[in-house]
């Protein structure tokens, strides 16, 4: 019989240890596929978060580092300073990239590091047990804001993308959901297209992925989709907010 | 090879480069602020790598960055820049990553003042970041010797793969003395030490991981051993003191004095002092301040009368004395404690009117 699905080969056979329901597991998977597809898997290095994405490395048959928390992008501009032949990127979430880390986040940006970042975004901090992100949306129960994040206490959910698009230096900014088939598509387009950009020595690639956390949602996979279609992207609009052609809105 | 007349900070940016330094991250804050600078100009003229960084905490973990990809990596700034890196070098340290920190010290705590001091020792020499590790830290008391302890610093950091620190208060950094460097040859890989380790991407081998947890308590206690088992090794290999003594043949000395850095070489001049006076006096200087030299410091207090140990801190390195030579730290009446704080350099006097104080209530 011929084979026609398989998991791809820069992925590890390692059991993931994500929840049911949970984007990392696609964004991973959409990740490994881009790599196969542009045969970079021999020169990419991953830098992995503190978070539920700790245990990437051992996911993926790629050289990695575990780094402190919201340090990602200062790794990783150590790395390819010191290597600019490698395609190195850096995997975050929302509390890593758009709060402990988000010096880090924009400085890298503004100076147009050459390499590529792919933001979690699931409005939560998920291995920690579901406290308040800083794009937590508003009204949203977290452990940490029990009542429901409020504007006046905790201010607004940051939209990373359309703040990085007012700098200079990035050459591609995008967001998507990982909540469906059509979606999931042009998501896998996005990482595609950023880490090509990377390879073609462009600049800073950012790609933020609107993603669910059933458990620390209390909603069952399904439900969790639904959640983050009917909250989370309205909030946080899905497109190309920039690209080497020019600014796009979405 | 002609001396040339540089600043301490020069000194060492000049021998990083000469040790093959590829990529150096600071930012500025004084009194270091010559190291990033020299760098800016030299550096990338040399087939290097500089990048003023948006912090501190940001530098050091470019420094992770660049270690981890198998080049010769740095950083440098002083004590509230240190205290922002300690979280970065905890996880160097865990990630068996070589890497040289520089700090040029100045008065704490809080914002302190740009005056020079010791008061980093604890946290150079104890830890400073969280969790179970060691730094070799060096302590050079002169601008040559600044230069020559950064050559050793870059060869000790990859050879047992730990970040290694050059404390230095800021009078080291800021004063202008010749200084001679002997490696001329420069070469931005250092083929002496094979990184079969760094993430050069997974070609024709099992993927490199560099990881700096485990999950689990046995697996991390594990990791910790395994340091452990290095520290002990450099404990044994590496503790240096230099033992100053004035009148060569004395094997009986009426005060030892015990100093580092700037107090080291005002301590030679003390003791020189001193010995006109007619008190036989000698010097021990600790040039690695972890591994702390406990075991010749041991022998060669054996025979002192009194121990005077001097500092520009709240009494920090003494503890380490008393350690050494085996003595109560609370109730110690033979190691005696002098301290200037603040930024504050004690002067040669004020050390003489100690040592007659010591010595005379003892009469």
């Amino acid at each position: 019989m011929k084979k026609i699905f398989s998991k791809p080969k820069v992925m590890t056979d390692e059991p993931t240890t994500y929840c049911p329901g949970c984007g990392h597991g696609i964004a991973h998977r959409l990740i490994g596929e881009v790599i196969d597809e542009l045969g970079i898997a021999e020169r990419t290095i991953a830098i992995w978060p503190v978070g539920c994405a700790v245990f990437g490395y051992k996911f993926f048959n790629l050289d990695g580092a575990v780094v402190a928390h919201g340090r990602a992008t200062a790794v990783a501009t150590g790395l390819k300073r010191a290597d600019p032949s490698k395609i190195v990127f850096t995997y975050q979430g929302d509390g890593d990239l758009a709060a402990i880390g988000t010096n880090n986040t924009l400085h890298t940006a503004n100076r147009g590091e050459n390499f590529t970042t792919i933001f979690i975004n699931n409005a939560t901090y998920g291995m920690t047990g579901g406290q308040m992100a800083p794009t937590t949306l508003v009204g949203q129960k977290a452990t940490t804001c029990p009542y429901g994040r409020s504007i006046q206490n905790e201010g607004y959910p940051i939209r990373m993308c359309e703040l990085l698009n007012t700098l200079e230096a990035p050459v591609y900014l995008a967001r998507e959901a990982l909540i469906g088939p059509s979606h999931i598509r042009k998501a896998k387009k996005m990482i595609k297209r950023a880490f090509k950009l990377q390879i073609e020595r462009k600049g800073f690639s950012l790609v933020e992925l609107l993603s669910s956390c059933p458990t620390n949602l209390r909603l069952s996979p399904g439900e969790a989709f639904k959640w983050v279609e009917k909250n989370m992207v309205p909030y946080f609009p899905l497109g190309e907010f920039r690209t080497p052609e020019g600014g796009k809105n979405a | 090879m002609n001396k040339i007349l540089m600043k301490g900070n020069e000194a060492c940016a000049e021998a990083s480069i000469r040790a093959g330094l590829k990529c150096y991250f600071g930012y500025p804050i004084t009194p270091q602020s010559e190291i990033t600078e020299y760098m800016a100009k030299e550096l990338p003229k040399r087939g290097g790598v500089f990048l003023q960084s948006e912090s501190e905490i940001a530098a050091i973990n470019m420094v992770f960055g660049a270690s981890a990809a198998g080049v010769r990596a740095m950083t440098s700034s002083s004590g509230p820049g240190i205290s922002l890196k300690q979280e970065g070098i905890s996880y160097i340290a865990c990630a068996k990553l070589p890497a040289v920190i520089v700090n040029v010290s100045r008065g704490g705590p809080g914002l302190g003042n740009i005056a020079p001091s010791q008061g980093d020792y604890f946290q150079a020499t104890k830890g400073g970041g969280h969790g179970d590790y060691h730094l070799i830290v060096l302590a050079p008391s002169t601008v040559q010797e600044f230069a020559d302890l950064t050559t050793l610093a870059f060869d000790l950091a990859d050879t047992y793969r730990n970040p290694v620190m050059l404390l230095v208060d800021g009078l080291i950094g800021q004063m202008m003395e010749p200084v001679e460097f002997k490696n001329t040859r420069y070469k931005i890989q250092d083929t002496r030490y094979k990184k079969d380790w760094a993430l050069t991407g997974a070609k024709g081998r099992r993927p490199n991981r560099i990881v700096p947890f485990a999950i689990l308590a046995q697996d991390l206690e594990k990791i910790v051993l395994r340091l452990e088992k290095k520290y002990q090794l450099i404990r044994d290999r590496e503790q240096r003191l230099e033992f100053y003594n004035p009148t060569k043949m004395k094997v009986s000395f009426d005060v030892i004095l015990v100093g580092y850095g700037t107090v080291g070489r005002i301590l030679k001049t003390v003791a020189k002092k001193a010995q006109m006076d007619g008190l036989n006096i000698a010097v021990i200087r600790p040039i690695t301040l972890w591994p702390f030299p406990y075991k010749e410091m041991r022998e060669k207090t054996k025979w002192a009368r009194e121990i005077l140990v001097v500092e520009m801190n709240n009494g920090q390195m003494v503890e380490d004395v008393k350690g050494a030579i085996g003595e109560p730290i609370d109730e110690s009446k033979r190691i005696h404690s002098y301290c200037r704080m603040g930024g504050v350099v004690p002067t040669v006097e004020e050390i003489l009117e100690e040592i007659e104080r010591i010595t005379g209530s003892k009469k």
